[in-house]
């Protein structure tokens, strides 16, 4: 087992009335890739800042590299890496400027932020862009550059607040390539998203967040395993006649979710289900076989889409 | 862990990391920075001494201004105005930039460096073009001989100051703001404006009525200007109002920076 950089237990913050992390229990191993999901308002966002320091719990226990975040905030940041969910670039400044102020704040010597910048340009694919003012960067050009600065101080843990939330698909692949490398060497990740994809692809291990409370712990494939079936078929009847012919497929299928759109059966063998489907002379405008996501898993514990 | 890093040192000097961010900024605009400072003192100058004053002067000589000339008379109220004006720029707009408008603050948090380190570091980088402002000023009103070096270098501090004084409240007010459409107009439109009209600037405050002076007494811009006019020509004011000019402007000074401590704190930690 190796060091556990963050653990977390009964962890609550609450705003008012409004309960937006709900006692959950977490511990992020170092080396790891740790990813929340979960849709908009689940208490992703104000569970990072606990961890980054920032923002104080109201309840429970968290320690992080071994501190309490309430007594040690600066001494724990020194070792974290945060890239917000909104970049928060100075656009007035360079690319470069940006880079070496940030890295004044750690307290870092201007040789070794000089020669670290370097390394950085090269990592964010930014060396061209060195003395341009960030405001006339592309929106992937500066998300890439808040995580360069997050990195300026090598940090311990880096976290990320929807890393590819508004970006391109071709931004988010440089992106997802960027963070694997990270991976690689062994940065410790902390992620939130509420993309499946994003999540599958960066993710180690991961929970499954839904109103301030964790519904389901673990790695991508033990949850897809645990919640769902192998195998998925979407299958559309056309929005007037989903609702009609619901019954007739509930005979063939005891796990299903209908969606206003389309509606998904989850089984281990989607193909002779279609087939089963057909024979009954059911003729669904458009079918699709595919194998089961956490978009699958986040609809079972929920009973809702993550994006809505 | 990356062994460069040296978080006593940032407890100790953070601040002076976030001016030195702010300054960097503020550099990007040192071309407007220093016309304002140079152009704003030539104009009022022209305008004001060689129009206004010469129409003062010859029709009711020195008797309302205490025997100075009318341009002696208001030379260290436009520059306490100055002063306060750029006090205002730097302690308001990088202020709503970083809590709302790009969010710098959070970024700055989001490392060893506190909510109170950054309200000094703001302070530190706006007293610093006040200051430049303050000194170019003083010297255009050196280069036109409407003051005298020897009588009149004290000014400099002074200014200073008073006009640091109203930045630390500023700074403070504006941390609390949430809907900064409002509060930039009420702010620049109901406030500075009117401060700088009823707090003695252009004529003593005793000739206006009793029942608007109190606008004075509450400006920070009136406690600036009887003693930038004090140091300045030796405009005669008792010990006792001395001591409640600078007591006003220390109260704004601490009350501000107690103000903007708690302020920075609880809203960047929410």
């Amino acid at each position: 087992m190796s060091e556990t950089l963050i653990s977390a237990r009964g962890l609550t913050k609450r705003y008012g009335d409004f309960t937006a992390v709900d006692a959950i229990d977490f511990d992020v191993a170092k080396g790891e890739s740790f990813g929340l999901l979960g849709p908009n308002g689940a208490g992703k966002s104000t569970t990072m800042r606990i961890i980054a320091a920032t923002s104080q719990r109201t309840s429970g226990t968290i320690t992080i590299l071994g501190r309490d975040p309430e007594e040690h905030g600066p001494q724990i940041r020194a070792h974290l890496g945060v890239v917000p969910q909104q970049d928060n670039l100075d656009t007035e400044l360079t690319v470069s400027e940006n880079l070496f102020i940030y890295g004044r704040y750690f307290g870092l010597g201007k040789k070794f932020i000089r020669n670290k910048i370097y390394e950085l340009l090269e990592f964010a694919q930014l060396e061209e862009k060195r003395d341009v003012k960030v405001d006339t960067l592309s929106g992937g050009m500066k998300r890439r550059l808040t995580i360069a600065r997050a990195l300026v101080s090598e940090p311990d843990i880096l976290m990320l607040d929807e890393p590819t939330t508004g970006l391109d698909p071709q931004a988010r692949h440089i992106l997802w390539d960027r963070l694997f490398r990270l991976k690689e060497i062994g940065v410790t990740l902390v992620i939130t998203t509420h993309f499946m994809d994003e999540a599958e692809q960066l993710c180690d291990r991961l929970v499954v967040m839904d109103k301030g409370k964790i519904m389901a712990e673990g790695s991508p494939l033990e949850l897809i395993k645990t919640h769902s079936t192998k195998e998925v078929l979407e299958v559309r009847f056309g929005s007037d006649r989903n609702k009609e012919i619901a019954p007739s497929l509930r005979a063939i299928c005891s796990r299903m979710e209908e969606l206003p759109d389309r509606i998904l059966m989850y089984v281990e063998d989607g193909e002779a289900l279609l087939e089963e489907i057909l024979n009954r002379k059911l003729h669904p405008t458009t079918s699709l076989v595919r194998r089961s996501s956490l978009e699958d898993v986040f609809l079972r514990l929920t009973g809702r889409t993550l994006i809505e | 862990m990356n062994a460069g890093i040296d978080v006593a040192r940032v407890r100790s000097i953070g601040a002076l990391y976030v001016a030195e961010s702010r300054i960097s900024a503020m550099l990007k605009w040192k071309g407007i920075i220093a016309i304002v400072a140079i152009g704003n003192p030539l104009f009022y100058l022209i305008a004001i001494g060689i129009g206004v004053g010469v129409l003062v002067d010859e029709n009711s000589g020195t008797s309302g201004t205490g025997g100075v000339e009318y341009i002696t008379f208001i030379a260290p109220a436009l520059l306490a105005s100055a002063a306060i004006t750029a006090a205002l720029d730097e302690a308001m707009f990088p202020v709503i930039e970083g809590f709302k408008w790009r969010k710098l603050f959070y970024a700055m948090n989001a490392t060893p460096i506190t909510g109170p380190q950054i309200a000094l570091g703001v302070f530190i980088a706006a007293l610093m073009r006040v200051v430049f402002t303050v000194i170019c000023y003083w010297a255009v009103l050196i280069a036109f001989g409407v003051i005298s070096v020897a009588q009149s270098w004290d000014v400099i501090p002074v200014t200073i100051f008073a006009a640091g004084a109203f930045a630390a409240i500023i700074m403070a007010i504006t941390a609390k703001v949430k809907n900064d459409d409002y509060f930039m107009t009420i702010l620049g439109r109901l406030i500075v404006m009117p401060m700088f009209l009823f707090s003695g600037t252009f004529f003593p405050l005793n000739t206006m009525p009793t029942f608007l002076q109190p606008i004075g007494w509450i400006s920070p811009l009136w406690h600036a200007t009887e003693l930038g006019r004090h140091f300045s020509y030796g405009y005669s004011l008792s010990a006792m109002m001395l001591a409640i000019h600078f007591a006003f402007l220390l109260a704004l000074l601490i009350g501000g920076f107690a103000l903007a401590n708690r302020t920075f704190t609880t809203r960047l930690t929410r």
